[in-house]
């Protein structure tokens, strides 16, 4: 970038640990209760990247994130590790939104807080694994992308070279700003919050607005549950229905039982 | 906008707790249902309750009529003149579906000279192929891609458009999905057609694979999905009659410098496809050292199959990472699947469930490996695989 710094806009969210999350045996709901709320780690790699590009070629790192209330915590996190301010939008009307409807809302925060250069996420995020997100702001910003990005190799002038993961290997391309990137784990080794950051961020130091939908601009109908065009109508717990013949007993025994059915069904 | 319950009408039974997807019910001291905050008036619960107990304030969402789009489509994937195997798995799920709403099946194939592939999605289930034919299609990008599929999609209007959840479909379906303005499902591991309002039924894991999602899209066409490689079934039909239809495609320069490809560098070393094997003996935390996976490959020599592994093994260095089979590695579906001390996680059993005959070997009876499996042998499996092994030779 010459003559003007950069402007990058970081989208995090805080997800469940869900490698913590246990089924109700009896029930078979989700045991939500104690469960830790963390930075999506993708995204903790999205927030390294937009630090170290503005280390190198100066600028500023704006963090923007969707969720409830403590959704502050991760926003308040990535300002400790270098952002420098941070939005989060919040607001009842969000809940129940699907990609559509996550997509809109944060498009619509991305212009409001002035567009920006460089848009960077997570690829995806470890509750939901749709890797959606990133695209469709792309798409509705009408911005050039890049999914899967593992290496960033320069900015040149008004265009950024990067490495994506692609079905050959990877692929090193270069897009013209504004552009947005999804990123993998391999991209970079994210360093840790400071403190005195942490504090900043808590005590109000640091700045963090809170939009809700009229912010926006956003009518209720067009957020969340009511603004989305997928509906989870059920959830269950995965089961198969196989019913399965268990050998014991000595391992020779077992095996050879074993070995009679693998033979009986030609798989051997 | 809320739902609340009558507690007079409420009995305490819990079914509307299993039916919310938003885990926003639980059960208070006073044995009565109650809604907590983080409902999203989804109205799941209110068909659940049997005693309508639970009310809402919510007015149903109408439904557009949709009875002009019709057709499953899937987008074919290509590279340098080869299909993806995903391409031919989803047309076996599309020509099931298509079967099932008396429709008819199409192929989308974007490319450079692809035509001799026509004949392979025919002979997979495809009654008219759509060839977007144009030298700047040869490789991937995502603009460009997005460009030249939206019109066709815009002019004949499927009902259903299935895409590979390949790196390069999992970058072009959601751009496309914005781009026709409908909803997305990504990675489903199960389709299927609803009875009564015949639309599409995404099924999908959730929370990292803890529990299934079932997902619609009542709002918007084409309902689009996105399917992980390795999970449908081809399904062959040789002989069958199709349609080639080529359709011109204009790409404009200031669009190709969009994404300006600067050099594609091969992954080193031999690429293992896990998804091709007929056969694939896994191992998991049970196998406890590399020296036990040694074993493994001893038992996959003699019947010809593949060696695999869970998270845990992958992370113990036991075995390398492009052999991880899970939610979190490859998802396969071979004739023949021997897990070997893998507890079964669900987060595994996502990335196998589907394989033809499923053998588990663990010394604990109650691991949920043997609940999916068809043959089990409860045991140690430093004993059980090499006379295994033994016993095959």
């Amino acid at each position: 970038m010459t003559g003007k710094k950069m402007r990058i806009i970081v989208l995090v969210k805080q997800v469940p640990d869900t490698t913590e999350i246990k089924l109700n045996p009896k029930t078979g709901s989700l045991e939500r209760e104690g469960v830790k709320s963390i930075l999506n780690p993708d995204d903790r790699h999205a927030v390294e990247a937009g630090i170290r590009l503005k280390e190198e070629y100066g600028g500023t790192v704006t963090v923007l994130s969707m969720g409830p209330e403590q959704a502050i915590d991760v926003v308040s996190e990535a300002l400790g590790m270098g952002g420098d301010a941070g939005v989060l939008l919040t607001d009842r009307v969000f809940a129940g939104a699907d990609t559509w409807a996550t997509s809109t809302t944060l498009g619509l925060a991305i212009r409001k807080i002035g567009s920006g250069d460089l848009i960077i996420c997570g690829r995806q995020a470890i509750d939901g694994d749709t890797a959606q997100i990133g695209p469709q702001v792309a798409e509705m910003l009408n911005l050039n992308q890049a999914t899967s990005v593992c290496n960033i190799h320069a900015v040149e002038g008004k265009k950024i070279i990067v490495s994506q993961r692609c079905e050959e290997g990877f692929k090193k391309v270069r897009l013209p700003l504004p552009a947005l990137l999804t990123v993998t784990d391999e991209l970079n080794e994210p360093r840790y919050p400071l403190v005195s950051s942490l504090l900043d961020a808590c005590s109000g130091s640091l700045p963090i607005q809170c939009w809700n939908a009229a912010d926006l601009g956003l009518q209720a109908s067009q957020a969340g549950l009511e603004g989305s065009l997928t509906q989870v109508i059920k959830t269950f717990s995965p089961k198969s229905g196989r019913d399965g013949e268990l050998f014991s007993g000595d391992a020779k025994t077992a095996v050879a039982n074993l070995v009679e059915r693998l033979r009986s069904h030609q798989l051997v | 906008m809320s739902t609340w319950i009558d507690s007079e009408k409420c009995n305490g039974c819990g079914r509307c707790l299993k039916t919310c997807p938003y885990g926003a019910i639980e059960m208070g001291s006073d044995d009565k249902a109650r809604i907590l905050d983080n409902c999203v008036s989804c109205g799941a619960c209110l068909e659940s309750c049997r005693q309508g107990a639970i009310l809402t304030d919510v007015q149903p969402r109408s439904i557009p009529d949709f009875s002009r789009h019709r057709d499953v489509w899937v987008i074919a994937e290509q590279q340098h003149g080869e299909l993806h195997p995903v391409t031919l798995e989803l047309l076996g799920k599309a020509r099931e579906l298509a079967d099932i709403l008396g429709q008819t099946v199409a192929a989308l194939l974007p490319g450079d000279d692809s035509a001799s592939l026509a004949e392979t999605l025919v002979n997979h289930g495809a009654d008219r192929v759509f060839l977007l034919r144009h030298p700047d299609l040869r490789d991937y990008r995502t603009v460009v891609y997005t460009d030249a599929i939206e019109p066709v999609v815009r002019e004949h209007r499927p009902a259903i458009l299935l895409i590979g959840a390949t790196l390069q479909g999992r970058d072009l379906a959601p751009r496309l999905a914005r781009r026709l303005q409908t909803g997305l499902t990504a990675d489903c591991t199960e389709l299927s057609i609803d009875e009564d309002e015949k639309i599409l039924l995404q099924t999908r894991p959730a929370f990292g694979g803890n529990v299934m999602a079932t997902i619609a899209c009542r709002y918007s066409r084409p309902q689009m999905a996105t399917v992980r490689p390795g999970v449908m079934a081809p399904v062959c039909l040789p002989g069958r009659d199709g349609v080639v239809v080529e359709i011109p495609v204009a790409v404009s320069p200031d669009r190709l410098q969009a994404e300006d490809v600067i050099e594609t560098i091969r992954a080193a070393g031999k690429k293992i496809s896990l998804q091709a094997a007929r056969a694939i003996v896994a191992g998991g935390r049970g196998m406890g050292s590399a020296a036990a996976f040694a074993e493994l490959e001893k038992l996959a020599a003699v019947i010809g199959a593949e060696v695999a592994g869970t998270r845990i093994a992958v992370e113990n260095d036991w075995i390398a990472a492009e052999r991880q089979v899970g939610q979190t590695g490859q998802t396969v579906r071979p004739e023949l699947y021997i897990a070997c001390g893998i507890s079964g996680a669900v987060q595994h059993r996502a990335g196998m469930m589907n394989s033809r005959y499923i053998i588990a070997v663990n010394k604990d009876p109650n691991a949920p490996i043997f609940k999916i499996a068809d043959w089990g042998i409860v045991g140690d499996v430093h004993q059980v695989i090499p006379e295994l092994t033994a016993q095959l030779q």
